[in-house]
């Protein structure tokens, strides 16, 4: 089973990008679960989200206790703790103005996401953005059924900007240094 | 055609309700039901749903409300949550001894205090008393299709009793999965429009809601248990036709997983029984013969099913997401009963867990089952998971 989580400020949009990343797998073929981290909702306070994906059908609902993959919206909640929480082979992708070569370790990848999602989305949004991050690194996940849950999920307009966005990540993305 | 759609617990029960063509909505928003309600605020409105939509201003009314509808011959839903349930309590008796069949989807959630929005069992156990049928369900795809057959079952001519459908707060109404919609012509042909006698109607008048005195009201007593026994064997005859025309089967009022050879067997109600399954896995790879037994249903028990699953087992174990303060688990008193009238003399455990939200992982479940084996303490009542060591 493939294990995420997503750390985010309240309005950052985690919850949301999970259920994508979720509903894209589903799309794919395979079973996923999507939930927030049931903690106080309001805006800027930090929540987790969860995406599990499998094979087989997912009967374990607990949060994630170690991560394929940990994904950071807002870098003020990075913690070199975090690292520890990563399964062997694990990624961890952080949206933040530093490189790569800052962190100093190699399972970091880092995108100045927020930049890109001012000029396309005309605000510093980077839920689904941040994908064009992992989507490079995972091997089954493609962005044609991240397309198709963006169509099939989200509002219209938000929904084509966010393509944008994505597409520009993949292409310019990672800051190596 | 069915759909498939990566939804939540919430919309997939908003969605079986209205394939169910419920007439009349009542309801009152509480988390974490509120999306139910939403959703089916939204298909009123959109007008994909021909149904009323009443807001009413608590949930005491929005239960009063809908066993006006149910009189008056209508397929009537609400929902409810916690300290809702609790205050619509009075009105559940009304409606279960009136033989209103009425569905209701209840989100699990802690009652007060502490004050907790999050989920566990104590909210709709403590209402076992109160002549509904309880249900519980697993997941998302459990929930749309239970919401439809609740209708098939309370209004079964050898029932007609209300049907409380019980999801895990957040665990399950919250989290978004994969569901299969069946398409609305499968279900009108499952579930038609309902027709009873038992209305308020001018030309075939019936005494309805009545007052009965010493002389009669046990015997009315009667009736209402026997009718509530009815749904037993009426879920299982649904079950079966209802996985004709969907493919999905859920079994009957119990349902056990590698318990043929089990020693030792745990038991627990909705979404944990996943996460029981799994910990058997587990276990059986280490040469342990561990079985689950999910219960889908508290009222009417099930307690032959229970009995004959476990009357092998060198001991079994109860999950509850509950305790009755001074005591013990509510499903583990009412396993306890069924097996002692069975004369199945065995060691029972009981394993308070996930209580108010708390997370509980399959390490948390395979010390239970480890604790049944070892049979290390005299306490058959004990607190799994804790964050601080219980030494009072």
């Amino acid at each position: 089973m493939k294990e995420i989580t997503w750390y985010g400020r309240g309005g950052q949009g985690a919850f949301t990008a999970s259920r994508i990343l979720g509903a894209a797998a589903t799309i794919k073929g395979f079973n996923a679960l999507a939930f927030p981290s049931f903690g106080p909702e309001r805006r800027g306070a930090p929540i987790r989200a969860f995406t599990k994906i499998s094979e087989e059908k997912i009967s374990d609902r607990s949060i994630v206790k170690q991560n394929d993959y940990i994904i950071i919206l807002d870098d003020s909640l990075f913690d070199k703790e975090l690292l520890k929480k990563l399964k062997p082979g694990g990624r961890l992708f952080i949206n933040t103005v530093k490189n790569q070569k800052q962190f100093g370790d190699e399972r970091i990848i880092a995108g100045d996401i927020s930049s890109l999602a001012k000029k396309i989305l005309n605000r510093p949004i980077v839920n689904i953005g941040i994908l064009g991050l992992l989507l490079p690194v995972d091997d089954e996940i493609g962005i044609e059924e991240i397309y198709s849950a963006i169509d099939g999920y989200m509002p219209g307009k938000i929904a084509q900007k966010n393509k944008r966005l994505l597409e520009k990540v993949i292409e310019e993305g990672v800051t190596k240094e | 055609m069915s759909q498939v759609r990566f939804i939540s617990g919430d919309e997939a029960f908003a969605l079986g309700v209205s394939l169910a063509r419920v007439q009349v909505i009542s309801a009152y928003p509480i988390t974490p039901q509120t999306i139910v309600v939403e959703r089916l605020a939204d298909m009123v409105e959109e007008g994909e749903l021909d149904s009323k939509f009443v807001h009413v201003e608590s949930e005491h009314s929005a239960m009063m409300t809908a066993m006006g509808v149910s009189a008056m011959g209508a397929r009537a839903f609400t929902a409810t949550s916690s300290q809702g349930l609790l205050y619509m309590a009075e009105c559940l008796g009304y409606v279960s001894g009136g033989r209103f069949p009425i569905v209701m989807m209840n989100a699990n959630r802690a009652t007060a205090l502490p004050w907790s929005i999050y989920g566990d069992h104590r909210d709709s156990l403590s209402q076992l008393d109160c002549g509904w049928i309880q249900i519980y369900v697993e997941d998302a795809q459990e929930a749309l299709d239970m919401a439809i057959q609740g209708y098939a079952l309370a209004e079964s001519e050898n029932i007609r009793l209300p049907v409380m459908v019980n999801l895990d707060g957040f665990v399950l109404t919250h989290t978004y999965e994969k569901v299969n919609i069946p398409d609305r012509e499968t279900i009108d042909a499952f579930l038609p429009k309902r027709n009873t006698w038992d209305k308020l109607d001018l030309d075939n008048p019936v005494s309805m809601a009545f007052t009965v005195g010493p002389e009669l009201n046990e015997e009315f007593n009667l009736l209402h248990h026997k009718a509530s026994i009815n749904a037993l064997g009426e879920l299982a005859r649904i079950d079966k036709e209802y996985a004709k025309i969907t493919g999905r089967s859920y079994g009957n009022a119990v349902k056990g997983y590698r318990t043929e050879d089990a020693e030792y067997v745990l038991i627990s109600l909705g979404s944990i029984s996943g996460l029981v399954r799994d910990a058997v896995d587990r276990l059986r790879k280490e040469g342990i013969k561990a079985g689950a037994i999910k219960i889908r249903m508290m009222r009417p028990f099930p307690k032959d099913e229970i009995a004959a699953l476990t009357k092998n087992v060198l001991a079994i174990g109860v999950i509850d997401k509950d305790i009755s303060f001074g005591y013990e688990g509510t499903v583990y008193t009412n396993v306890n009963s069924a097996l002692l009238q069975k004369k199945i003399y065995i060691p029972s455990y009981n394993f308070i867990g996930g209580i108010g939200g708390r997370d509980v992982s399959v390490d948390n479940i395979e010390s239970c089952f480890k604790e049944m084996i070892n049979a290390d303490t005299k306490e058959t009542v004990r607190f799994m998971g804790l964050e601080v060591i219980d030494d009072c």
